[in-house]
């Protein structure tokens, strides 16, 4: 890779108090303009890399730099988009998504034209004044997305974010987000369970192994950008599919 | 539907009719000299003629120390409800204490307190405010420290000051669980100055509440205006309701899922 790293672990292990081992020398570098997914069955640590990255939770072993710094020093620069939308429900939408700028002390002039600008990006630019109880479940997860990305972050982590979504609206909210990141050109770390949504995201997916948890397999995604819904009928695609199928289920099995 | 809707008001009216029949029929059934035990509703009205400025007087001075006790409570509440959500240590030391507090009989309480203030308003105040304080510093602190986990990371994750996270997401989330104990110390608060104006309430100055009213007319064996004595007392506490939850629809009702209903 030529670029610098926007996000480099060097033998980062983690564990919490004196409980077992989550993670185990993960080594990972991101560079850039990655779209990377970390995928592996549960208690495989995917979730706890991306609490580290965003600096929720400290590394206990190895070093972990974002944009050359710490993940607190490199706060400004990230967002994360939780598993639930986590909106505050006496906020407006236009609130809600004004929420991280009114934490950073920035005067309501100056937010209302980013968050319009966000909204209309997730294509819920006329729903400004709605409570979240009056969105779906999609709606809402828009949402929390215009959300993390008010800040204009370099970094998005997104933890299984479509998670409790049906299976039409995640393949939409997938075209969605991949249509706002050629707009925007982040880097994002992605944990899923969905083999299809890793491959039809990703330029590079992570196969992880549990217990402790630690890289099994990386497998880059040579699908061209940008994709859409046409990408999942090509043969490349069912071929990359049933390949990280393969790996999970190896990695599953050794597991059992 | 409006068959539905009108059917919300004609039930609770022919309940209403009922019961002053039945009211009537056992008047009617009691031996004759027995009947002042029991006075029609239009005698009750009827004492309004000639006992309703003493009434009204009196349901000021009771509305006046509810008032204040109830408002001196939720402040002093809230106020405590945030330290005690700060930190469990604080919690843990206090509140043993809260609970003695609530365990207070008014009744022993009232003499003591007579001594130490005097009768009058001052010690109605004091006896409606410690019959308000627990369940509002009990739901307040409880809301406090049950804010949804998730939005408790999202802040930490934006980097929210400590201030912040309080004004921003802690309070305005604790809001349902402040009004449900709004709700209760507002049917206590009447009934708490009401008491504390038949334990240690005064004619002195403008003639004491209802409270003192009652042993007034219980004195002079005015039962009809013991009754209306009573009715006074539910408007007073009906009053009282009906205000904190029109505050309570204005503070929830466009989110909170306890209005969904009224909303669709």
């Amino acid at each position: 890779m030529a670029a610098t790293p926007l996000v480099d672990l060097h033998d980062v292990t983690k564990r919490y108090g004196d409980g077992p081992l989550v993670l185990d020398r993960v080594s990972l570098a991101a560079a850039p303009g990655d779209f990377l997914s970390l995928i592996g069955p549960s208690g495989c640590g995917k979730s706890t890399l991306l609490r580290l990255i965003a600096g929720l939770s400290p590394v206990t072993g190895g070093t972990l730099r974002v944009d050359g710094r710490t993940p607190e020093q490199a706060a400004a620069e990230l967002a994360f988009v939780f598993q639930e939308p986590t909106l505050l429900p006496w906020l407006t939408v236009a609130q809600n998504v004004g929420l991280p700028q009114k934490l950073r002390g920035i005067p309501p002039a100056l937010r209302s034209a980013t968050c319009q600008r966000v909204l209309d990006l997730v294509r819920l630019g006329d729903r400004t004044q709605a409570y979240p109880r009056q969105l779906s479940g999609g709606q809402k997860m828009r949402v929390s997305i215009a959300r993390a990305l008010s800040l204009s972050p370099k970094l998005l982590l997104l933890d299984e974010p479509f998670g409790a979504l049906d299976e039409m609206t995640r393949e939409h909210l997938n075209e969605e987000l991949l249509a706002i990141r050629h707009a925007q050109a982040w880097t994002a770390f992605f944990v899923t369970h969905s083999v299809a949504e890793a491959v039809f995201l990703s330029n590079r997916i992570v196969v992880m192994a549990a217990t402790p948890g630690r890289i099994h397999t990386e497998v880059p995604v040579t699908l061209a950008y940008p994709r859409t819904s046409a990408t999942r009928l090509s043969r490349e695609y069912h071929d990359l599919v049933g390949e990280v199928s393969r790996l999970l289920r190896t990695v599953e099995s050794a597991a059992a | 539907m409006m068959s539905k809707r009108v059917l919300h008001i004609l039930l609770p009216a022919l309940m209403g009719v009922l019961f002053i029949a039945i009211w009537y029929a056992i008047r009617f059934a009691m031996a004759e000299e027995m009947r002042f035990l029991l006075p029609t509703p239009g005698e009750i009205i009827a004492t309004f003629q000639t006992n309703g400025a003493d009434l009204l007087r009196a349901a000021l001075n009771t509305g006046e120390g509810a008032l204040l006790g109830f408002v001196l409570a939720i402040a002093v509440s809230s106020l405590l409800a945030l330290t005690l959500s700060v930190s469990p240590l604080v919690r843990v030391s206090l509140y043993p204490y809260l609970m003695m507090l609530q365990m207070i009989p008014v009744i022993i309480f009232a003499p003591i307190l007579i001594l130490w203030v005097g009768p009058g308003l001052k010690s109605v105040v004091i006896i409606t405010f410690l019959i308000c304080f627990f369940p509002l510093v009990v739901n307040t602190t409880q809301g406090l420290v049950s804010t949804d986990r998730n939005l408790v990371e999202l802040f930490r994750m934006y980097r929210a000051r400590r201030p912040q996270e309080i004004l921003l997401l802690r309070v305005p989330a604790a809001l349902p669980y402040f009004f449900t104990g709004l709700r209760i110390a507002a049917t206590l608060a009447p009934i708490g100055a009401l008491v504390g104006d038949y334990t240690a309430g005064s004619s002195a100055g403008d003639g004491g509440g209802l409270g003192f009213q009652a042993i007034i007319y219980s004195s002079q064996a005015k039962y009809p205006a013991l009754f209306a004595t009573a009715a006074v007392t539910c408007v007073l506490g009906f009053v009282f309701v009906a205000v904190v939850l029109g505050l309570s629809w204005l503070a929830l009702h466009h989110w909170h899922d306890s209005y969904e209903r009224a909303d669709n």
